[in-house]
């Protein structure tokens, strides 16, 4: 197979039937900054298909979640997620003392461990690896820390054909596009464009059934690990008590890419640690029923340095890049909690907003509520200015998330840091200081409410119908200002000509009066 | 007992007749009802678009307007969040107040959970008749007070209405896109959002629309308006004081 970034430009399929090619994947996970949210929003509320599948697939999956969850933990869900919670929030309050000993004890067992302050320290030792090696070929299974990096680009700028072999990261991979979900990455994609892109890019016979599209990859793929001279991994959880590497996956290909090549190099987030393997259990139960309501993943590979001497199988080396990355910014106490994140997606699941909007339009590798508070904070607030606001707070995700994660808090923490690092719109400083002003004193709140009032109704006009002053109530189809938005996709009701203070002082009279 | 309505700004000035059948129901039960006339707004626009300063100046007057209060009772699951769930963040450096906002949250209740968890109401023992096809809708911030998942123990209640023929509608988790100053910062989103709460209203073929929180109804019913859908927005609030004859039903 040739490089399928070079070639998916064509616009043409074998049947000559345009393909409407998606943005540039690198595009779409770094787009200029600083990053406007609205255009993409905009797009995919606008995109029907996209509407269709992210609704329906993050709806079941949720649903799935709550059924599998509650089936098994009953009662005790929420005790779960505080224990889960719990662990992950003590193991980085010691962060430094378990990477420590991860370190001495992955060590101990042969792994070469590296450690990386950032994305291109990162690529450089993977780089570094491939060239001792002469690599020519590189599987790699699923891991959002290399979408980080940009590692595959890295890679194969030198040369390197490198292929994603989780079958969603493959498609995305033959067709330029880039994931748009923590767990399903091909969320946004219909098999009619998986068929297109495989007809194109592999010269296949064009089908868009599942199971023969699934088969066609397979096919490709097995050749490659056997070619493969690196294989690539993330990694869901270290262990630090015995320097183990926990990866979980549900196609079996991660376990294909860690054993089959030679060589395995494992791209890890210093955030995936837990202190022992009596931990395991508790996210290896919740890890998977939260993603996609599936009682646990398929493949649960714990690995725990290279291939020993009387083993069959193996690779005869491995190399961990423990990745920082912003991640030490992150560590500081006001945020830390944003750490526990095990990347399980079910805040994407339940979010609301992400079901309208897509992955992609959250213009960073981590979509979703998640990746609303944690990108602000790994690319600089001002750079992501749209984030922290594109949010209803309505708390779906914090109820969802396995670890606990108080998402709307974090939400509202970095509007708070906007304000204060004064990104705020001058007009929205001074018309909330100027509502915070009116609310000091029952008389001035009831003025301006009675000002407002007046002004709404002018313009309501004859839409008033209704003769009860408690309850005629009229619709305002366009308010001038900061609340035009409100009227750009919705009426606006004004309130009816007599508060419910006007009422209480009737009601206490006629009480006297009886 | 001796029980202080919170009415909320959006109450007073917008759906006050939601006020009316509080009071009413809770007379109607025995208890007495004092206003504490100088209350205002307990700032949640202003701590959700994330001017802290100036909603702790807000959360100290709703502090020491209700110090004296037994009992604070308030229509809006959002709320009465706004005080259980932010408040304390408000003071964690000023114990005095720390001390307050934690002593108010405690005796903060939701209207319709107060009936139901304090009161220890049946709406069916206590004779409530009330004729018509209706849906729920659950406003998220019910989550803030232990309220999740589509709000299933509220439509238990609507259920013991007498009368009430209840029609769920599809998901009753999800936000309808309010959010404050999120649905005018982000019409797009947040437009989408109700459009599909509207439309799952539509496919229950309700005639009414249970909503308990006026922020969603402010939301939802103007995007009905827009999209010319008839149905009428009412709180479990109204429908149980028309059940019990307290108000007179609606005229249009």
């Amino acid at each position: 197979m040739s490089n399928p970034r070079k070639l998916s430009q064509e616009t043409e399929t074998v049947s000559g039937e345009s393909v409407e090619l998606t943005m540039a994947g690198h595009d779409i996970l770094f787009p200029k900054l600083p990053y406007d949210m609205k255009q993409r929003a905009k797009d995919a509320t606008h995109n029907d298909q996209l509407q269709e599948f992210v609704n329906s697939a993050t709806r079941m999956r949720d649903q799935l979640r709550i059924n599998h969850c509650n089936d098994v933990f009953g009662d005790n869900y929420d005790k779960m997620r505080e224990l889960a919670g719990s662990i992950k929030q003590h193991t980085l309050d010691h962060l430094d003392y378990y990477i420590e000993q991860f370190i001495d004890n992955a060590t101990a067992a042969g792994t070469v461990v590296h450690y990386a302050a950032d994305d291109k320290e990162a690529n450089a030792i993977c780089l570094e690896i491939a060239k001792l090696h002469s690599a020519k070929l590189v599987v790699k299974s699923k891991s959002m820390v290399t979408e980080e990096t940009n590692l595959v680009h890295d890679l194969e700028a030198v040369g390197v054909e490198t292929i994603e072999t989780d079958l969603g990261e493959y498609i995305l991979q033959l067709d330029n596009d880039a994931p748009s979900h923590l767990v399903t990455p091909m969320i946004h994609k219909n098999r009619a464009s998986v068929g297109r892109a495989f007809a194109r890019e592999l010269g296949v016979e064009y089908t868009d059934d599942p199971k023969e599209l699934t088969q066609i990859a397979r096919r490709v793929l097995r050749d490659k690990y056997r070619q493969a001279d690196i294989g690539i991994s993330g990694g869901n959880f270290m262990i630090a008590d015995s320097g183990s590497t926990v990866i979980c996956t549900n196609e079996g290909n991660g376990r294909l890419c860690t054993s089959v090549p030679p060589v395995h190099v494992a791209f890890i987030g210093i955030e995936k640690m837990i202190p022992s393997r009596k931990h395991l259990p508790v996210f290896l139960k919740l890890l998977s029923r939260s993603a996609i309501g599936s009682p646990i993943t398929v493949y649960n590979h714990i690995m725990t340095g290279p291939k020993r001497s009387h083993e069959a199988d193996g690779p005869q080396e491995q190399h961990i890049i423990l990745i920082d990355n912003g991640r030490t910014e992150v560590l500081k106490p006001e945020t830390r909690e944003m750490l526990r994140c095990i990347r399980c997606g079910a805040c994407l699941n339940s979010c609301p907003v992400y079901r309208k909007v897509g992955g992609h339009s959250y213009g960073s590798v981590y979509p979703g509520p998640i990746g609303a508070i944690l990108t602000p904070v790994f690319k600089g607030l001002a750079n992501y200015k749209d984030l922290p606001y594109a949010s209803s707070l309505c708390g779906a995700c914090y109820e969802a998330c396995p670890v606990k994660i108080n998402i709307p808090k974090y939400l509202i923490k970095l509007r708070g840091d906007l304000i204060g690092g004064k990104h705020d719109k001058f007009i929205d400083r001074i018309f909330f200081k100027m509502w915070a002003m009116s609310l000091k004193k029952a008389w001035t709140y009831r003025m301006a409410g009675k000002f407002a009032g007046v002004f709404l109704r002018l313009r309501a006009g004859k839409s008033i119908k209704n003769k009860d002053p408690y309850l005629n109530r009229g619709w305002v189809k366009k308010v001038p200002g900061p609340a035009a938005g409100w009227t750009e996709k919705r009426d606006l009701v004004t309130p009816p000509t007599k508060d419910f203070r006007s009422w209480w002082d009737e009601h206490q009279k006629q009480k006297g009066g009886k | 007992m001796k029980i202080d309505l919170f009415i909320t700004c959006l109450a007073d000035s917008y759906y006050p007749r939601t006020g009316i059948a509080v009071v009413k129901i809770l007379e109607h039960l025995g208890h007495e009802v004092c206003f504490p006339k100088e209350q205002t707004c307990c700032g949640q626009p202003m701590f959700n678009t994330g001017y802290k300063d100036d909603t702790r100046n807000i959360a100290r007057k709703m502090i020491d307007v209700f110090e004296d209060s037994d009992i604070v009772v308030t229509p809006s699951g959002s709320c009465a969040a706004m005080v259980h769930e932010n408040f304390e963040t408000l003071f964690e450096d000023d114990p005095v107040y720390l001390k307050k906002a934690k002593a108010l949250a405690a005796k903060t209740h939701e209207f319709i959970l107060f009936l139901t968890d304090v009161l220890k109401v049946d709406l069916k023992e206590l004779g409530v008749q009330w004729q018509g096809k209706a849906t729920y809708h659950y406003s998220c911030h019910l989550r803030g007070i232990g309220i999740e998942g589509g709000g299933a123990k509220i439509v238990d209640t609507i259920k013991q209405v007498d009368g009430l023929e209840y029609v769920q509608i599809d998901k009753p988790e999800q936000c309808c896109g309010f959010g404050g100053t999120f649905a005018m910062k982000y019409p797009q989103i947040s437009g989408a959002m109700v459009e599909d709460k509207v439309n799952c209203i539509k496919k229950t073929e309700a005639d009414v629309v249970i909503c308990n929180d006026a922020g969603c109804t402010m939301n939802i019913s103007g995007s009905c308006e827009r999209a010319d859908h008839p149905v009428k927005f009412i709180t479990l609030a109204e429908i149980i004081a028309e059940g019990l004859g307290l108000l007179e039903p609606e005229h249009v």
